[in-house]
């Protein structure tokens, strides 16, 4: 609905772009408008590197549904893979 | 040949708020003649293809039209890009958005094809500008706001140093007819909120028309989306460009003496 609703992450990665591999210490997050769905609102992530002027940044628009399917894979694979490997400091 | 069709359409470089040079998306007919201005709003993502398809709309239908890009200061890059660099710096501040508005007026003015009357129109987060834009300058023979949020603001809190007053406070300061598209099943702005602005344009005696849509909430008109109404889009839109040309339109008289 067109806010100005930003959350922000810290980051501490990596992401490919367009440009490449370039490390990133921030996702910006919201749901609003997208700009390339279809939706009328997706949650949207941007990652980028504020540290460096968050000129470059990896996109994803992705319905809520998906998007909250998403935050379950995300804790899932990590509680496996600690599992596995165990938890990293960082 | 009776019925002539062409436009040209190209990016122009205008002169914004602070006398800064800034991108514009700008199409106006081929034929010859005088032309009506319209100054075209983007909404919050940014300069988008859809905007500049309204841009050539408009020169399709007799208009000189002009989209400024409000955020070319964050530039360069896609507008996609640029459009995030300004979300996630809490977008733009409003006095810049009126000045850049301002300057895009200039131009369509400044320009031999000008019938000398320039409208606003914008959607989303550009009705809003287009509202605070139209009670801010004068000049505009027409606003259109397009389902524009937070022209009413009810939580304090989002008032801030970029936004820092609710356009509907300045609405005794409108100087030109408005026109009202919405949707009633938008959540911003609401049919309360939408209800509640059209009460302080009857209380302060403006001229106005509000046309409100059954089955269609935000962004109808936008055909890339899910919110695609096509039957009320479509209805919409003959009442902007019959709005905009009975307001802008040029004088008989100075028609016939071209």
């Amino acid at each position: 609905m067109c806010s100005y609703i930003v959350e922000k992450a810290a980051l501490v990665g990596s992401a490919k772009g367009g440009k490449g591999w370039m490390r990133i210490d921030t996702a910006n997050v919201y749901f609003d408008h997208p700009y390339h769905s279809t939706l009328d609102h997706v949650l949207a992530i941007d990652f980028t590197n504020e540290g460096e002027g968050g000129r470059d940044r990896v996109a994803v628009e992705l319905s809520a549904q998906s998007a909250r399917a998403l935050v379950e894979r995300i804790l899932a694979a990590l509680a496996s893979g600690e599992a596995a490997h165990g938890a990293e400091a960082v | 040949m009776s019925y002539y069709q062409g436009l040209q359409a190209e990016t122009v470089a205008f002169r914004g708020y602070n006398d800064d040079q800034g991108e514009a998306y700008y199409a106006r007919p081929l034929r010859a003649g005088r032309f009506p201005g319209i100054v075209v709003i983007h909404h919050l993502p940014g300069w988008d293809e859809w905007i500049m398809e309204v841009v050539r709309k408009f020169a399709h239908h007799g208009f000189a039209a002009i989209s400024p890009h409000l955020y070319f200061r964050e530039g360069p890059g896609s507008p996609d890009d640029v459009g995030a660099r300004v979300r996630a710096a809490g977008g733009v501040a409003d006095a810049q958005v009126v000045g850049d508005i301002a300057g895009a007026m200039a131009y369509l003015r400044g320009e031999a094809n000008a019938n000398g009357k320039i409208g606003v129109i914008g959607f989303c987060s550009g009705g809003r500008h287009a509202y605070l834009a139209a009670c801010t300058l004068s000049g505009f023979g027409a606003i259109v706001d397009c389902w524009g949020g937070n022209v009413i603001v009810d939580n304090p809190n989002d008032l801030n140093a970029k936004r820092h007053i609710a356009p509907i406070d300045l609405t005794a300061k409108l100087g030109c007819p408005l026109l009202g598209i919405f949707g009633n099943d938008d959540a911003n702005p609401t049919a309360d909120q939408v209800n509640r602005t059209e009460a302080v344009l009857k209380r302060l005696g403006k001229t106005y028309e509000f046309h409100r849509y059954d089955g269609a909430g935000h962004a109808f008109f936008n055909n890339t989306r899910d919110a695609y109404r096509p039957e009320q889009a479509m209805d919409g839109w003959h009442k902007v460009l019959a709005f905009l040309n009975r307001h802008l339109a040029a004088p008989a008289a100075s028609v016939a003496a071209e």
